[in-house]
């Protein structure tokens, strides 16, 4: 509401008689079309070349870390859903991931298999909604109800999971809630067979349209060091060149037994690093993540799926920082505990919270409309920014 | 405007409210005011499957050309002070659907300090649609009830008191 | 291909001294406490040393502790050229936080630390704009302290809802 801080700038006419003009200050947001969330940028234009876009945010801010402290360890996992609500199996993988570090508790390997299937389904789920509302925020209609039809079907397999088709509440400190009902993981291999020749649907309808390219080719250059002077994760990293994934670095689960790439981007429409790269990036990890599915589907164990914990969970003091590759990046978990029924703190660390503090650097000398596709690049959403 | 106010009603006026309520309620124009995880719900009602579009229903960007706001998500005391600016932005007749348990009375963040809870706080509400999220179907039945409260409107003759006062 | 844990600690105490404490926890999570005045030297050596070349900040969160009297400042690094990581804690008085700021050595630092000023009160020296981020600008006290009690209203939107549940 207030544009405390945001000063004015006028520049007077030189005495031969110049013009008299002044920098528009406009405020975009909180509400606005596009699909990322509740954000707010003030932006400081010339005509339409941008000064700077100052990102505002806060207006989703929940208060997720401070109620960890108040509902314990497990109550704490439906809160987890809405950290990050497009992706919501990684984060309830975080927290129980988070959980049994501290505690020390093995959890069983059909388990792990579970939560990588239930995660690299989410990856997909995630990816579509980004890859089309940024087709969307582009312009282009169509490549998003293609991407919410496919959803759709995505929907339906998470529903027969567990129950939801959104916040998922999937996952428990020690494995996961259901088992795999019978008869859906046929279901998976026709949704994959389906899915796989539509990703190349996809590619051919909007990745390389001109226009497309055009608006994104060359918009935003972030150069590696950059990248990781601000601390980006994920495809925003791997869309400036710098090939790192934490499933293959720090790998946690069953990843080690997986076999899959990494894609990076190449620069291909413009440079390394720009609006592009990170796109084309989404697009070939979800090819990957039909490998990894795939895969999973192959060499899945029999045996149980949750260790017994008890329902009064009480770890052992201490503290643990884990690390996953959530669908926009490295997401990490500090969590505390003080030897009681309830964490001391919960620290969640992810990827948009980064990726919007560079946007007021990157925004320099763009245009306005350029400002869209570097949002919709870097896929922010405003849970993950204000938690 | 003060004789037809007070004209009895009739056959002829209230034919000419069901169409003016048929006219309006075919054509309510959304307002996407997605906030948190509902929004996504919202946008997959909208889609191919549960279509809203069968229903005359467009989302719009601007409060200044919708009907309907659909608050679908989580309002923060931050965000409590701006909805209160939009909803006075949209031009009557004005609708408000509340999507959601966080919109409705704060869902399982009524343990936050910094969420409002309920957006009935700060503007009034026409119909609320529960769940966390609500399915598409649940926000399609949301709807067509707002639909059926617009139909039963009376535009041509008011009553002359308040409905609910006694002398 | 990077150092094991004992080994960056061994490095750290080599080139700054007294100013890292021991090494304490095992594995990945282990960490040593640093003089909470001389945290911009240590950046200063973690980033720019060839053995060490810690050249990104991972994480910054900030963890109250109203029993030992102090307020935590916890930073992970990690390093992308060696691919190892570390964890340096900073302990600030309760009554009076103050910590030199790290963000003119990693520009990451810049926003979590804003939101450590915002939700637990720990002024940062040096920093460009230390102003509020998640909360409002004009609200009171900082959440997430252990002793933070939630006013009862917010611009005139009270702050807590009587159940709906009527036994």
């Amino acid at each position: 509401m207030s544009l405390a801080g945001f000063e004015v700038e006028v520049q007077r006419a030189d005495a031969d008689g110049g013009v008299v003009t002044e920098d528009m200050t406009l405020s975009m947001g909180p509400q606005h079309p596009s699909t990322h969330g509740v954000l707010r940028f003030v932006v400081r234009a010339d005509g339409e070349i941008m000064k700077e876009a100052i990102p505002d945010v806060g207006y989703l801010h929940r208060s997720i870390e401070k109620i960890s402290e108040k509902v314990g360890w497990h109550g704490f996992l439906p809160y987890t859903d809405r950290v990050d609500y497009v992706a919501a199996m990684f984060c309830n993988h975080g927290w129980t991931m988070a959980c049994e570090a501290i505690a020390g508790i093995e959890v069983p390997k059909r388990a792990d298999y579970c939560r990588v299937i239930a995660d690299e389904l989410c990856r997909l789920h995630s990816h579509l909604l980004s890859v089309g509302t940024m087709a969307m925020d582009i312009g282009a209609f169509t490549p998003f109800t293609h991407a919410i039809r496919e959803r759709e079907y995505l929907n339906d397999l998470f529903e027969e999971l567990c129950g939801s088709r959104l916040t998922f509440h999937y996952m428990r400190i020690g494995g996961v809630g259901w088992d795999l009902p019978p008869g859906w993981t046929d279901k998976l291999s026709h949704f994959l067979d389906r899915f796989e020749p539509l990703i190349d649907e996809y590619d051919r309808l909007i990745s390389y349209n001109k226009i497309f390219t055009e608006r994104l080719g060359g918009v935003a250059i972030i150069t590696a060091e950059e990248a990781i002077d601000y601390n980006l994760v994920g495809p925003n990293l791997r869309g400036s060149g710098i090939r790192y994934d934490v499933r293959k670095d720090i790998p946690y689960s069953i990843y080690p037994e997986l076999e899959f790439d990494v894609p990076v981007g190449t620069g291909e429409m413009g440079a390394v690093g720009d609006c592009f790269d990170r796109y084309i990036v989404r697009m070939r990890e979800m090819r990957e993540s039909c490998k990894i599915l795939r895969q999973c589907l192959r060499q899945i164990p029999d045996g149980p799926v949750i260790t017994k914990v008890p329902r009064n969970f009480k770890p052992p003091a201490g503290d643990a920082y884990v690390r996953l590759e959530s669908a926009r990046g490295d997401m990490g978990w500090y969590v505390v505990s003080d030897g009681t029924a309830f964490p001391h703190r919960c620290r969640i660390r992810t990827g948009s919270f980064s990726a919007i503090s560079i946007v007021q650097r990157v925004s320099r000398n763009l245009m306005i409309a350029d400002l869209i596709a570097v949002i919709a690049s870097l896929d922010l959403v405003a849970p993950e920014i204000d938690r | 405007m003060s004789l037809i106010n007070s004209a009895p009603e009739m056959a002829l006026t209230t034919t000419v409210d069901d169409l003016l309520n048929w006219t309006r309620k075919s054509s309510l124009w959304y307002m996407m005011f997605g906030l948190a995880c509902c929004a996504i719900e919202m946008m997959q009602t909208g889609g191919p499957r549960a279509d809203l579009e069968r229903f005359g229903m467009a989302p719009r960007a601007t409060p200044r050309v919708s009907d309907v706001i659909i608050v679908s998500g989580t309002l923060t005391l931050k965000m409590a002070l701006r909805t209160k600016l939009l909803y006075d932005q949209m031009p009557e007749p004005r609708y408000a659907i509340s999507m959601g348990s966080c919109a409705n009375c704060g869902g399982l963040f009524q343990l936050a300090y910094s969420v409002c809870d309920g957006v009935d706080r700060v503007i009034p509400v026409d119909v609320y649609v529960p769940g966390c999220p609500p399915r598409p179907e649940a926000l399609t039945e949301g709807l067509l009830k707002l639909q059926q409260k617009i139909q039963q409107e009376r535009w041509i003759v008011r009553k002359s008191e308040p409905v609910g006062v006694r002398a | 291909m990077g150092l094991d844990a004992a080994a960056i600690h061994a490095r750290l105490r080599e080139r700054c001294g007294d100013v890292v404490g021991p090494l304490e926890g095992q594995g990945r999570n282990a960490w040593a406490v640093v003089d909470a005045a001389r945290v911009k030297d240590v950046a200063h050596v973690a980033k720019s040393d060839e053995t060490l070349r810690f050249d990104c900040l991972s994480n910054l969160s900030g963890v109250d502790y109203p029993k030992q009297g102090h307020i935590q400042v916890v930073y992970h690094l990690f390093s992308y050229a060696l691919r190892h990581g570390f964890v340096l804690k900073v302990n600030a008085t309760r009554d009076d936080p103050v910590v030199p700021t790290v963000s003119d050595v990693w520009s990451a630092a810049d926003w979590m630390e804003r939101e450590v000023f915002d939700l637990l009160g720990v002024t940062f020296t040096g920093h460009p704009d230390l102003r509020r981020i998640l909360m409002p600008e004009d609200w009171p006290g900082h959440p997430l302290r252990k002793d933070f009690v939630e006013p009862q209203e917010y611009h005139g939107i009270p702050t807590s809802r009587e159940s709906l549940l009527k036994v």
